[in-house]
């Protein structure tokens, strides 16, 4: 059993509401954090060794620090809350069934911050949560949480609830300012960086909702009680939304010492390959990060376990390795094509794209074509190399990491499962009817039943 | 006199731009920099523009690598940049078309760029002053590889003066920034997303202001033509002439363009980067009276003929008193006799004999033919 710090209340009866949240342990974290000043909270969060947990893994007390506090400007607190990367569902999971422990968060940070309005930007499609969340604010605010002169120490704090209109790309921060001050979500072009210029030319500071939520237990526990669990530049914990083939998909809360063997074949999580199958392939964070098959899936390619963790995941570099991402773990079987599953992909960028840089406005709908054509029998050889000109030239090209998304998933199936577009050119009306199968990258386990 | 200059020198950035070095102002970006030294140096710009307050970044052409952030931190840049929006820093190092990570990304923007671009250069009216067709025969390939349905618009009148070719647009957005900038309201944006943005107006026809024309002379392709001059004329055979008249609405300094005596069009005056040309500090944008209604060569005071600096097809039929002619060297060599005839071909060859009248062959020539003499055979070869 490993530590638990976010999700060890989940299943308690009611938690989703203020009494039970309290009665169990809640609020106690902003109690602790008002007694300190906002430096002394920013030293504890980097104390803590707290990574940005929606997908750059940028440490968060940097982050912080790096805040202009400009005299006479407001600065903010903007919660990202448009979680749509494919795979991760992990934000919608906390909003859904622990609100206040991210309006908590949300609650320190903005303390630490200084920002006495708080933002919550949230995905379009999660239609539901806004409810929720407005309604935990609201009760917050009735107990004293929120509003003028919180706790006596002076300090006012709003939060707002802003719903997106359902674009993947207002979940890159600039663009996701741009929308929340109303206009058409096209990311900046940077510098300059929202921490001197954001959310209506102030200072912002843009975290992830998990990263936020991990604030509570830094303070419950202390910042160098939290960073003793995990492994190096890894502390604390990580949500994983695990999903695809396997026996529970779910979302579960890993302390990053695990490996990713152990996380994927045992019981305590995803719990094996459904209908004795085998793995073929795994997407370890989220949708936009390299695809990895099984053999480096386990092992890195010096032969070390692989552990579920920022360093250890991206061993290897995008050659043998991949991220950590967002924590969405896309699991596939041997049933799986690759080249289908990519298609799938390169279509949501596609969809996705802004428009406004040229490589990934053009780009991605080209690679969607051409993967259409791969799919669907109707590829030549060269197209394989065309995909990878075309991936070459977005990647590191755009304006914002939406480019590099794109560009990255299909540079992977393309390094790693070569063999497989091959043989959907070369057999086009096989490819139609079945799939490639396991070849060389089979899982290096025995079938587990 | 000597401390002032003192005061001076520090807040002058150097920067090194393929091995060139110059002086700039701090706050200036490493594209204007460049521009400073000039020529191929100079990265093109398709969405950029320098009067235009938030322009660039866009299209990604000017891309650039920074060997060198500056002298305090020479950590070279991981990524390559937008030159257009990043600002120069003290011995900062850049590498532009010396760079082949540079030349291969340009390369790969111009492919994507004319990737749903009609490629109708032959029946658009931008043909010859397009920035796109530039770029393309400096950085493109003369082939596809492409093979799908290109992206196709409704061609569509926006206002009484304005066409929009939505198929041709690149999306630079200098025309939003120009509505924004320089007119009281904006009445067209950007619709949808991704390949499927389209500029438009909110309701059709409604582009109606005094300085709405403007918006042809910043679109960097045939997206927005000019309706008063659609299909007129081509512009190389037009002859740009600088001229003025009184205007009280704008600064009334134009090029028009004529044939003959006949006024084709007005546009406002541009620089060797096709940028508005400023006069008094202020950039010369020019209003639609004088763009679209003094059509009439006695409407304007003409100062002359306009100098085309760019490489382009207009400036080829236009030469101006300062053309190069190549230096005449035969008559000295010769010692002060003029050339007359350097050399007499039969003096050399032995297959064209003067005796042979070619107009008298009948049919295709054969080594028969020269052997005879006016159609008699030679005596040596009887």
């Amino acid at each position: 059993m490993s530590t638990k710090l976010l999700l060890d209340k989940a299943n308690i009866e009611g938690i989703r509401f203020y009494k039970a949240y309290r009665e169990n342990g809640g609020y106690a974290a902003v109690e602790k954090a008002f007694k300190m000043t906002p430096t002394e909270i920013v030293e504890e969060v980097k104390k803590s060794g707290l990574r940005g947990r929606g997908g750059a893994g940028f440490p968060t007390g940097m982050k912080w620090s790096f805040l202009a506090k400009p005299e006479g400007v407001p600065r903010y607190l903007v919660c990202n809350a448009d979680e749509s990367e494919p795979g991760t569902f992990k934000d919608r999971y906390l909003m859904e069934f622990l609100p206040h422990l991210l309006i908590e968060g949300l609650i320190i940070s903005s303390f630490a911050l200084g920002s006495n309005r708080t933002y919550i930007y949230i995905r379009g499609e999660y239609a539901w949560i806004p409810d929720i969340l407005e309604h935990a604010i609201e009760e917050a605010k009735q107990n004293g949480w929120l509003g003028k002169n919180i706790l006596g120490t002076g300090f006012d704090c709003e939060i707002y609830v802003q719903r997106g209109a359902g674009a993947y790309i207002c979940g890159e921060e600039t663009a996701l300012i741009e929308s929340l001050e109303g206009k058409r979500g096209n990311p900046r072009i940077k510098p300059p960086f929202p921490a001197i210029k954001g959310l209506w030319e102030s200072p912002t500071v843009v975290n992830n909702v998990e990263t936020l939520a991990a604030i509570v237990p830094i303070f419950n526990i202390g910042g160098e009680e939290y960073a003793k669990i995990g492994v190096g530049k890894s502390t604390g914990t990580k949500l994983i939304s695990a999903c695809g083939n396997i026996n529970k998909p779910g979302v579960y809360e890993i302390d990053m010492t695990i490996s990713v063997e152990e996380f994927v074949y045992s019981d305590e999580y995803c719990g094996g390959i459904p209908n004795g199958k085998r793995l073929k392939a795994c997407i370890p964070g989220g949708s936009s990060v390299p695809i990895l098959p099984a053999n480096l899936l386990f092992k890195t390619a010096k032969g070390e376990t692989r552990l579920m963790n920022y360093e250890s995941l991206s061993d290897g570099g995008f050659a043998t390795g991949s991220m950590m991402g967002s924590g969405g773990f896309i699991v596939l079987d041997e049933d799986q094509c690759i080249v289908r599953h990519t298609l799938t992909l390169a279509r949501f960028y596609h969809h996705e794209s802004c428009g406004q840089c040229s490589p990934c406005r053009e780009g991605t709908g080209w690679m969607k074509r051409v993967l259409y054509n791969l799919e669907y029998g109707k590829g030549k050889l060269s197209d394989i190399d065309l995909l990878w000109d075309i991936q070459r030239r977005i990647e590191g090209n755009t304006i914002c990491p939406l480019g590099d998304a794109a560009a990255w998933p299909v540079a992977a199936a393309i390094r790693h499962f070569r063999d497989e577009f091959e043989w959907h050119v070369l057999n086009p009306e096989e490819s139609q009817v079945r799939n490639f199968g396991l070849a060389h990258y089979a899982d290096a386990r025995e079938v587990m039943v | 006199m000597a401390e002032e200059v003192k005061k001076d020198a520090p807040q002058m950035f150097k920067v090194t731009i393929d091995n060139i070095t110059v002086e700039v102002a701090p706050g200036t970006s490493i594209l204007m920099a460049a521009r400073k030294v000039g020529g191929d140096v100079a990265p093109p710009t398709m969405c950029f523009y320098s009067k235009l307050k938030g322009s660039g970044g866009k299209c990604r052409t000017c891309l650039v690598e920074v060997a060198a952030g500056s002298t305090a931190d020479p950590r070279p840049m991981p990524k390559l940049v937008a030159s257009c929006r990043t600002n120069v820093m003290d011995g900062m190092v850049v590498k532009s078309i010396t760079s082949e990570k540079v030349l291969d990304a340009r390369k790969g923007v111009v492919e994507f760029l004319l990737l749903n671009h009609p490629l109708d250069c032959p029946i658009c009216d931008q043909a010859g002053e397009c920035h796109l067709q530039d770029l393309s025969y400096e950085h493109g390939k003369e082939e596809t590889r492409y093979e799908f349905q290109r992206r196709l618009f409704e061609r569509e009148d926006i206002g009484p003066y304005i066409q929009l070719h939505m198929t041709r647009c690149i999306l630079c957005y200098r025309c939003t920034y120009i509505a924004d900038q320089i007119t009281n309201t904006r009445m067209h944006g950007i619709l949808d997303r991704g390949e499927h943005a389209q500029i438009s107006t909110y309701i059709s026809k409604a582009i109606d202001n005094d300085f709405s024309g403007n918006m042809i002379d910043v679109c960097p392709v045939g997206a927005l033509t000019d309706r008063t001059f659609r299909f007129k004329q081509r512009v190389w055979f037009l002859k740009p002439l600088n001229a003025h008249r009184d205007c009280d609405k704008c600064c009334g300094k134009v090029t028009i363009w004529n044939r003959g005596d006949e006024v084709f069009r007005v546009t406002a005056r541009k620089d060797e980067w096709g940028e508005v040309e400023d006069f008094d500090g202020k950039t010369g944008w020019i209003c639609n009276t004088c763009r679209f209604d003094k059509k009439k060569t006695s409407d304007w005071v003409i100062e002359g003929p306009r100098k085309i600096n760019r490489h382009s097809v207009i400036s080829a039929n236009h030469y101006l008193d300062d053309l190069k002619r190549p230096h005449e060297t035969i008559a000295e060599v010769m010692g002060g006799r003029k050339p007359k005839l350097l050399m007499d071909i039969h003096a050399v060859s032995e297959v064209n004999k003067p005796t042979v009248h070619l107009s008298e062959i009948e049919g295709p020539a054969t080594s028969e033919v020269f052997n005879k003499e006016n159609g008699r055979l030679l005596p040596e070869t009887k």
